[in-house]
């Protein structure tokens, strides 16, 4: 294949890794930038949304976009619950105490990771993707199902948008991450919300999962490099920020796609672990973020 | 004061002297794992020095260990050194990578910290991946038997390698004991205690942030170096971020800011694990319910709740 076509496919799967990056990233981003919760744990809700994918689409009767449809509503519900009641019962009781709250994060991730394995194996299993259909062109075929992960992620993402600045919900959510306490004196059950945006950022990931399972199986391991990536993402785009999560997670997901066609992954994610930690160090706001006043 | 001073340089030397004591009596098999442990537990006060004394909570000190272990694995295996002089190589390079790691990191605090010595440790176990031609990355490799003696001392004889553990685990118990009645030591909990105040007092924090996480290197380093020796294998496994946590939980344990506590936890932690195992094989679980168990009903570990309710001369 010449370099053009080969370019182009690099640039594809690029967009694919960066819309599920997307997704996940703004789940972690929105629960620090809301609750200043780093939650270490995330990758294995990730992890979680891909195995519980795997169950539902088992379970559900009928053709396999039935299956994957049903897995795509019922996963994701049931990962944001796990981390509503991690919440209440965990993070709520250590007052978010940012050190605290990590290494009780970690203590999930391997509580998470246990139990994966436990009920789910220690196998990478695929679910079927919900229709079948190539895009051919002229150098090469490429999977429509990517085509739908991409265009899927992008709904989903205007969708959170919407919700955070047009809804009611999103408004008390921006509330309380300027000011909890004023929030508090202003009627708003703080509580409810840092669970509620716990959940919704654990849902996000589990959403991103589901989508990517048809492409990648779904393993008890799989939470860690998702956990990596969003992180750099959060961080490159400044923490808390959404609007340079996403703009990360396009760059990170793109250069990890064509560094990783064109050279080794594993330099790739050298050069990303150390240029976060350069940009950690040297703009800790974050390459789009701003500095806090 | 010199009478608490008394009083804990008799217990911190009792638990030598009951250390080596269980040298004649321990069966085989936790013989073995003592050595184990006390090595490990060197590990850990290097932790404990950064997160308990200096209050920096670092997610990166596998980097540290891993320094040691393959500085005295790669220079041993490839370069042809003998053991006493690989040994040396192995701390210093723990030392020489947080002091490298600090001058870099410690432009930042807290969460910031914590990532960015979480990237570095993952850049580290990366780049063990990446030359393999070196590494053998996962897989790692066996140190042989010969190259495994300093002197007359054959590292992989039982008694010896149980001696020499003991003997690395006291000079860095007594240094660390040395440490937290200095007044450097009193500047590096007052640091933590309150930062504004330390620098308002004359002390540079920064400076003395860089000095206790390069020491942490020292220990963290010799621990390395030390494991690879008295047990013959390296691999990529104690680079990863398991064992970045793993300090961190004997150290939350046994109680952080105590000397003896990194011990303790490293001890029952081992314990644990080898226990449960009998039980179950979810290893990953314990490790979970024990550092939740920890952060929300015991933040300041056995030792340190010791301290508070009845010894408070205890260091």
């Amino acid at each position: 294949m010449d370099f053009g076509p080969f370019l182009l496919l690099a640039t594809m799967e690029g967009l694919v890794m960066a819309a599920v990056l997307a997704l996940t990233a703004s789940g972690l981003s929105l629960v620090f930038g809301v609750m200043r919760v780093v939650n270490v744990a995330h990758g294995e809700f990730f992890m979680l949304g891909a195995v519980l994918a795997w169950f539902v689409a088992e379970a559900a009767p009928g053709p396999p976009w039935l299956g994957f449809m049903a897995a795509l509503a019922v996963a994701p519900l049931l990962v944001a619950s796990v981390a509503a009641l991690a919440d209440t019962l965990i993070l709520r009781r250590l007052n978010y105490e940012p050190e605290a709250t990590i290494v009780a994060t970690i203590g999930l991730l391997y509580i998470l990771q246990q139990a994966a394995l436990t009920f789910y194996g220690p196998d990478a299993r695929p679910v079927v993707a919900p229709f079948d259909w190539r895009i051919q062109l002229p150098w090469f075929g490429w999977s429509g199902y990517k085509l739908f992960v991409i265009a899927a992620a992008c709904a989903i993402l205007t969708g959170l948008w919407l919700l955070l600045s047009r809804t009611r919900i999103g408004l008390v959510m921006r509330a309380t991450q300027y000011d909890s306490e004023t929030a508090r004196a202003f009627g708003i059950d703080v509580d409810r919300v840092y669970a509620g945006v716990f959940a919704l950022g654990a849902a996000l990931a589990a959403v991103a999962a589901v989508l990517i399972v048809p492409i990648q199986q779904a393993h008890y391991l799989m939470g860690g490099d998702p956990l990596l990536l969003a992180f750099i993402v959060v961080i490159i785009g400044g923490l808390g920020s959404l609007r340079g999560t996403l703009v990360a997670a396009l760059l990170i997901g793109l250069s990890d796609g064509i560094i990783g066609v064109f050279f080794s992954p594993t330099v790739a994610k050298i050069i990303a672990t150390l240029f976060v930690a350069m940009v950690l160090i040297l703009r800790p706001q974050g390459l789009f973020g701003r500095r806090p006043a | 004061m010199t009478g608490a001073g008394g009083k804990a340089l008799a217990l911190h030397l009792g638990v030598i002297g009951l250390l080596l004591a269980l040298h004649f009596i321990l069966p085989p098999y936790h013989h073995t794992n003592l050595a184990r442990v006390m090595v490990l537990a060197v590990f850990a006060m290097g932790y404990n020095i950064t997160f308990g004394y200096t209050g920096m909570l670092s997610l990166g000190h596998a980097l540290f260990f891993a320094s040691g272990l393959y500085a005295t694995g790669l220079l041993i295996q490839h370069g042809a050194w003998s053991a006493g002089p690989g040994l040396v190589a192995g701390v210093l390079a723990g030392g020489a990578m947080a002091l490298a790691v600090g001058l870099l990191a410690l432009r930042t605090t807290g969460v910031a910290f914590m990532i960015v010595t979480l990237m570095f440790a993952q850049a580290g176990y990366l780049a063990i991946l990446y030359f393999g031609s070196w590494t053998r990355g996962d897989e790692g490799f066996v140190l042989d038997r010969a190259a495994r003696a300093i002197g007359p001392f054959d590292l992989s004889d039982d008694a010896t390698r149980y001696l020499v553990a003991l003997a690395l685990f006291s000079v860095a118990l007594l240094v660390n004991l040395r440490l937290a009645r200095s007044p450097s030591g009193r500047v590096l909990v007052a640091i933590r205690e309150n930062e504004e105040r330390t620098r308002m007092l004359g002390y540079d924090p920064w400076r003395h942030r860089l000095g206790a996480l390069a020491l942490s290197g020292l220990y963290c380093g010799a621990a390395g170096a030390a494991y690879g020796l008295l047990f013959g294998y390296v691999g990529a496994t104690f680079a990863s971020i398991q064992y970045s946590i793993l300090p961190l939980l004997y150290v939350l344990l046994g109680g952080a800011g105590t000397v003896l506590g990194p011990f303790l936890g490293t001890l029952l932690m081992f314990y644990l694990i080898d226990l449960s195992s009998a039980v179950t094989d979810a290893h990953l679980m314990v490790v979970g319910v024990a550092l939740l168990a920890l952060v929300l009903f015991a933040p300041r570990g056995l030792l340190g709740a010791l301290r508070a309710r009845f010894l408070p001369w205890l260091p």
